[in-house]
């Protein structure tokens, strides 16, 4: 239970709590001080690594991921425009042949701006937080959100200006995105109106495919130029109240990215792909509090730390499905 | 060592600025969504939301802005906004006189498919609907006025809207450009009225009951038949003139079909005859 909760307290935006060396449990603190040991091996992942950064591969989990993506909010589309029915409505709330569906974070707005809830909308909310649970939360943000596909892309030329110079990366304080998901339940609250879902990326860009584009795109593109510019992944990061809604969806999820210390030599691979880089606090040297680790609640599920470990310390796991 | 232009910040004064600049994010973002009230504080625009649609405010906190009611409607008459409505982007409206919602779909399908109650289920029959009233503008343009017959295609050739005629085919809207009129006196606005069609529908049917001819009443459901007439044109000083009715329920049909340029009849949503139990009037 206690990892849970500070799993949601490092969610919140708090720095992962690091345990004195002396409180680690025995065989930990053995691994720690015996890993580098077999230089030979440490030397074959050095080169096996430099090779990978000469000729990058493709990141197949990536790629699927995307498919994934682009597929669910395809079928959205075609589900309008070819009238098959299947997929009705926007991300924000929709019927699955027929059943209701709505964004936890719509829905929330909806609900406190509304002060009133139809049993439909009940019904849509507890389906899609029993689905997101299963699916383990943030999943949702780096499997269906169309804002992620597109800010991913973003991330990509901006870390290539970052190389070139012409980009920063300002960092901001993580706390920003719970308190913009305050702001906006105070807001809904408060004026009555669904006011995040004036700026929602999400919203916009789902009803821009869906019901064809408009001024709205605008907002969209000034935050990703924002992104390409002077802040990597901002909005993920340090604004979208979604991703902190559907955090606490998956903190208890059973779908999570597993760490497994003794296969770990603390490339830091994994960190410079991740989102969310603070969840994988655990691998860094001498930080792992048990030989495996449960990624934290903020962890996106989107694998590609996955794909970026050299020595398999990463994968994910159902659990209860698979050991 | 030449010393540096800027000075090196200790990780306290870089931990504090970039606190501030976290503060500044999320009032800066909290402002930015808050700016999308000025639109609808401001009455920017004034819109025609669909049947059962909630009393303004009421309607723009309850939508969800997922566009279900879009995609149910036949007759396409139902738009998403845009950024440029503030706080009322993804909301539908109609804009009547490109389409106006002419009740082809029969049950109210955007009241059945709206997730929120944004659109009430309480209702299910046209006359129900409380969308607005139609307002008659510029009378001195109007064709039966001016004691003109109409011929013709009432919005030209180019225009896309639909529209329902029983007569011709009961279950499918056909385009107003594929339907020529020929009228004597132009009462395109009272002919087209899905509510007096109602009426006369039902008036039809309990004629024919009457000579024993059809059954047809006893399975009609409460509240089928429109109780008040919605239009009619009225002799007013020996001048033919459309009046707008307590039956009116703003569906905009005589808006759309009206063949004058600018239209005679126009849409005010801002007031409601109450025919609905409807929170529009609340």
């Amino acid at each position: 239970m206690s990892t849970v909760f500070e799993s949601i307290r490092v969610l919140l935006g708090g720095t992962p709590k690091r345990v004195a060396k002396k409180d680690l449990p025995e065989e930990v603190r053995e691994l720690h001080a015996h890993k580098f040991a077999d230089k030979e091996r440490v030397e074959k992942i050095h080169i096996e690594l430099a090779e990978k950064h000469a000729n990058p591969p493709t990141e197949k989990r990536r790629l699927k991921r995307w498919a994934v993506l682009i597929a669910v909010n395809l079928l959205f589309v075609v589900s309008y425009h070819l009238d098959i029915q299947l997929l009705e409505g926007a991300l924000t709330a929709s019927r699955f042949a027929g059943f209701h569906m709505a964004d936890l974070n719509s829905a929330l707005q909806v609900m406190l701006a509304f002060k009133h809830v139809v049993i439909n909308l009940v019904i849509g909310t507890v389906t899609v937080f029993i689905l997101w649970w299963l699916l383990g939360g943030r999943t949702f943000c780096s499997w269906v959100c169309p804002y992620h596909l597109v800010a991913e892309w973003a991330e990509m030329l901006h870390l290539k200006l970052i190389d070139k110079g012409w980009a920063k990366d300002i960092q901001f304080d993580r706390r920003s995105r719970t308190w913009l998901w305050l702001v906006f339940v105070i807001l809904a609250v408060v004026t009555g109106y669904t006011v995040y879902e004036t700026i929602s990326p999400t919203g916009i860009l789902s009803r821009a495919l869906i019901y064809g584009p408009g001024v709205a795109l605008i907002w969209v593109s000034l935050l990703l130029l924002f992104e390409i510019f002077f802040s990597r992944r901002a909005w993920c990061r340090y604004a979208c109240p979604i991703g902190l809604t559907y955090g606490i969806v998956g903190a208890t999820s059973p779908f999570t990215v597993h760490y497994k210390l003794p296969n770990c030599f603390h490339e830091g691979e994994c960190r410079k792909v991740c989102l969310v880089p603070h969840v994988l606090d655990t691998v860094l040297k001498g930080k792992a509090k048990a030989l495996e680790v449960d990624i934290g609640a903020d962890c996106t599920r989107c694998l590609r730390c996955v794909d970026a470990c050299p020595t398999g310390a990463l994968t994910f796991k159902y659990k209860g499905l698979s050991s | 060592m030449s010393k540096k232009p800027q000075k090196r910040l200790t990780p306290k004064q870089r931990e504090r600025r970039q606190f501030l600049r976290s503060i500044a994010l999320t009032v800066g973002v909290g402002g930015i969504a808050l700016m999308g009230m000025v639109p609808v504080l401001g009455k920017w625009v004034q819109r025609l939301r669909p049947p059962g649609a909630l009393k303004e405010e009421k309607f723009l906190a309850a939508c969800i802005k997922c566009g279900q009611c879009v995609q149910v409607c036949p007759v396409e008459a139902i738009k998403l906004a845009d950024l440029t409505d503030g706080l009322g982007v993804g909301v539908p409206h109609i804009d009547p006189r490109d389409q106006a919602c002419d009740f082809s779909c029969d049950g109210l399908q955007c009241v059945l498919a709206c997730p929120t109650g944004a659109l009430i289920h309480e209702i299910s029959f046209e006359s129900e609907v409380d969308m607005g009233v139609a307002r008659t503008v510029n009378l001195k343009q109007c064709l039966a006025v001016n004691g003109q017959g109409f011929k013709g295609l009432a919005r030209g050739a180019d225009f896309d809207g639909k529209l329902r005629y029983a007569e011709i085919d009961r279950w499918n809207p056909i385009k107003l450009a594929d339907h020529p009129y020929d009228l004597e006196l132009c009462d395109l606005c009272v002919r087209q009225c899905p509510i007096e069609i109602n009426i006369a529908k039902c008036a039809a049917e309990d004629a024919q009951q009457k000579e024993g001819k059809v059954d047809l009443v006893a399975v009609r459901q409460k509240n089928e038949c429109a109780p008040k007439h919605a239009i009619e044109l009225q002799n007013i000083n020996g001048v033919m003139t459309p009046v707008i009715l307590d039956g009116c329920v703003g569906c905009g049909v005589c808006e759309m079909v009206c063949p004058v340029e600018p239209a005679v009849i126009v849409m005010d949503s801002s007031e409601s005859r109450a025919n609905s139990e409807g929170m529009r009037t609340l």
